[in-house]
């Protein structure tokens, strides 16, 4: 065990899995020489070599599109889209191609690819080193989607990806690549180190997708939620003083429906959480599933606290970002009715 | 107002290309320059990309239009392949043919024809190794005929039957074949370029032998995905040829829509330091020669080639296109490079090696195999209910294992 960061994590599952199959390599902008910009890919170039760690050109449609054909072959690329928010480029790749050889060509030809990609905001990013695009994942057939909240989960749910068979697209909230981050901008955030989750394992281990994990029990609220906002959640379950149960989703698609169902079963109650704008995000799926499968053991509506429907906004981000006082507001709300 | 006025001496004026003739007119090709047969020097596979700058503007041609074949681009090629590359051509058009008229008869939704076009599916693929992988568009359905995939399989894809390998998912013309070397074909335009450099690039990763090939419309080159694969296949020096097929037409719109009107196709290559030829596309020995040109020297991991196949679509883009409302209705006839199919029935009758009478039994024998092949695969079924694969197979394959998600779904449908 050590004590580790999500980016060190991270770093550890791709290291952890080029040691194991040479068929796993990775490519970026700046993934090879430099290690990434987050600082994700660093020694892997040099541990492995450049064939298996290198610098892409600025063209995510031709990194996922080149990535497809690799997958095709038989290796298990590893890609990063420095930014969530520059994966539009390639989201033709990726909805239309990546997403479908399998069921296009009958199983002839898949793509069991990984596209890596830091999103989410908190960190002075602006509108374009800052969105949530999960619910343009979420939405695509074919595609799976998983994002996780802690160095733990990171490295055993990436190795897991890389494995898969299918294309996966792993989500890196960076808000909390170093320390998780309560909600609170103007308080001191606490590193990693300082948390359990950051004993990671120096070796091989999985997080299964399609299982979420409940992170804190409680009898009188579920409050879902993935990625940084977890850490919000926490916090606002901790400062309101309700005995909310806080799940952590984990993977998106599939989701883990039963351990939702049998949380709401038990609370009646459900809050969701994400910071990706409101309209039709994945909020909007998850309460549409919830009324679908457990509508007579609700005792109240359910509530949403996301990002607001704008672009996101550079000087007034912490109006933007999901706080624990808007998460408590709404937890109230569902607790009288 | 003022201001507009005392402007106007130095007014600008957009430019909309425009082709030549339109319907009505007469066909003009008085724009192209065609050098001649036999005239191209054949440079060494390692050449460098700045020395062949002159190929993009050229066109190698080896048959003269009598059917002799010229210069050094002359590839060696037995009279037992050109016999079987004639045939493979007259099965090709036959089949087209024939399918195209079963979308008439409603028997399927929609087909594709490469007429004109022939000898590009079908020397490319004579030309590569069995089992190099090739990232074709809709219209190489030749590269299948060549590679000896079942016609009657083809044609359960174009009914969309109970045998359809691709289970009814596809449009009709979306083949994919694996063992075959013929990657499953996407309605996106240019997709599968990146796509092909990607495999070009993990078989020279796992220090393979294998080399890829994709193929996309002149019209296509305008897409962002061609121009991620130059910049990839340059880049990495990926063992894969890119083939432009210029058939001059995209749907309704002349090359000169997809950039054509200054420069060629193959001329895109040299900003990418790419190595371009510009090949007659009608002529089979010379389509023949640059791809085995293009494919040794990917073999000897010289990196990439991109070629451009200079032909003219001799048929309408698809079942739901009528070409006459947009071009001069001869026009096709009128293409000073001919038809491929003649051109190589000729070449091989001036060899000693076929006659009219040989070529006559052949296309009815291409035409009579296309019926038989076509009786079995109706008696399957055509397109239509009843004639499907199960319904609970539309849930299948989205994923490896079916997720609760879909599971749940198939359910529910079973039971509407
Ligand atoms: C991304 C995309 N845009 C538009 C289309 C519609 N479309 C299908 S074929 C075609 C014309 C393609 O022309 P070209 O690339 O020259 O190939 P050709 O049909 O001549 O072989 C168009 C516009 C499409 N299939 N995909």
């Amino acid at each position: 065990m050590a004590s580790m960061t999500m980016i060190q994590a991270l770093n550890s599952a791709l290291d952890n899995m080029m040691e194991r199959d040479p068929n796993v390599l990775t490519f970026g902008e700046d993934v090879g020489y430099f290690g990434g910009v987050f600082k994700v890919t660093e020694h892997l170039q040099k541990k492995y070599g450049a064939k298996r760690c290198f610098d892409a050109p600025i063209n995510e449609n031709g990194i996922a599109g080149v990535a497809i054909g690799m997958a095709a072959y038989g290796l298990r690329p590893v890609i990063e889209i420095q930014f969530a928010d520059y994966m539009y480029p390639a989201y033709d790749q990726l909805v239309s191609e990546a997403a479908r050889l399998r069921y296009r060509s009958a199983g002839d030809f898949t793509a069991p690819l990984t596209v890596r990609m830091p999103y989410g905001g908190g960190i002075r990013g602006g509108q374009t080193h800052s969105q949530s695009p999960e619910a343009l994942f979420t939405h695509v057939a074919g595609l799976k989607t998983v994002i996780p909240s802690t160095p733990y989960d990171a490295k055993g749910l990436l190795i897991s990806c890389i494995e898969e068979d299918d294309p996966v697209i792993f989500m890196e909230p960076k808000r909390i690549y170093n320390g998780p981050f309560d909600g609170f901008h103007d308080r001191q955030v606490s590193p990693w180190s300082k948390h359990a989750a950051s004993e990671v394992p120096e070796g091989y281990y999985k997080i299964p997708l399609g299982k979420a994990n409940i992170v804190r029990e409680g009898e009188a609220v579920t409050v879902l939620a993935y990625g940084t906002m977890v850490h919000v959640a926490l916090a606002a379950a901790e400062e309101a003083g309700i005995d909310a149960e806080v799940i952590d989703l984990r993977t998106l698609v599939p989701v883990d429906n039963e351990t939702i169902e049998a949380s709401i079963s038990k609370t009646g109650r459900c809050v969701i959480v994400h910071e990706a704008t409101r309209t039709s995000g994945y909020g909007a799926e998850l309460s549409a599933m919830i009324q679908e499968r457990c509508f007579y053991k609700l005792e109240a509506p359910i509530q949403r606290v996301t990002g607001y429907d704008t672009p996101y906004p550079h000087s007034l981000e912490w109006e933007y970002f999901p706080t624990p006082p808007r998460i408590i507001k709404a937890m109230r709300r569902v607790m009288e009715a | 107002m003022d201001d507009m006025s005392s402007r106007k001496s130095n007014a600008l004026d957009l430019h909309i290309p425009a082709p030549r003739a339109r319907p009505g007119d007469k066909p003009d090709f008085s724009g192209w320059s065609f050098p001649e047969p036999g005239a191209t020097p054949k440079p060494d596979i390692d050449e460098s990309a700045v020395e062949m700058r002159d190929f993009a503007y050229g066109l190698i041609r080896v048959l003269d239009m009598e059917g002799n074949a010229l210069g050094p681009w002359t590839p060696h090629i037995s009279a037992d392949d050109l016999r079987r590359g004639l045939k493979n051509m007259l099965l090709l058009r036959a089949y087209d043919e024939r399918m195209h008229r079963a979308q008439r008869q409603g028997k399927t939704s929609f087909y594709m024809q490469s007429l004109g076009e022939e000898a590009i599916s079908i020397a490319q693929a004579m030309a590569l190794a069995p089992d190099d992988m090739c990232f074709p568009s809709y219209r190489q359905q030749g590269i299948l005929i060549a590679r000896g995939y079942p016609l009657v399989d083809m044609m359960h894809q174009i009914y969309s039957n109970a045998r359809d390998p691709m289970k009814g998912r596809q449009l009709p013309v979306m083949y994919s074949s694996k063992k075959d070397g013929f990657f499953t074909i996407s309605g996106n335009l240019a997709t599968q370029v990146p796509q092909a450099v990607g495999w070009a690039m993990a078989s020279a990763y796992s220090n393979d032998g294998r080399i890829a090939a994709a193929w996309l419309g002149e019209g296509s080159t305008a897409e962002g995905d061609f121009h991620a694969a130059m910049t990839f296949a340059n880049v990495y020096r990926a063992p894969v040829i890119i083939n432009v097929v210029n058939n001059q037409w995209a749907i309704s719109s002349f090359q000169g829509i997809a950039g054509g009107e200054n420069t060629t196709f193959a001329a895109r290559a040299v900003g990418y330091g790419i190595p371009p030829l510009r090949v007659d596309g009608n002529d089979f020995l010379a389509v023949y020669a640059a791809t085995q040109w293009a494919a040794e020297r990917a073999r000897a991991n010289l990196g990439p080639t991109m070629i451009e196949l200079f032909s003219y679509r001799a048929g309408p883009h698809s079942t739901s296109d009528d070409p006459s409302r947009y071009r001069p209705a001869d026009e096709a006839r009128q293409w000073p490079l001919g038809d491929p199919i003649e051109r190589l029935r000729d070449h091989l009758v001036s060899l000693g090696e076929w006659s009219e009478e040989q070529h006559r039994a052949a296309q009815e024998e291409a035409i009579e195999t296309v019926r038989a092949v076509g009786r079995e695969a109706e008696k399957v079924g055509v397109l239509g209910p009843g004639a499907a694969h199960t319904r609970e197979s539309m849930f299948e394959d989205v994923y490896k294992d079916m997720p609760w998600h879909l599971r749940e779904q198939r359910d529910e449908q079973g039971e509407a």
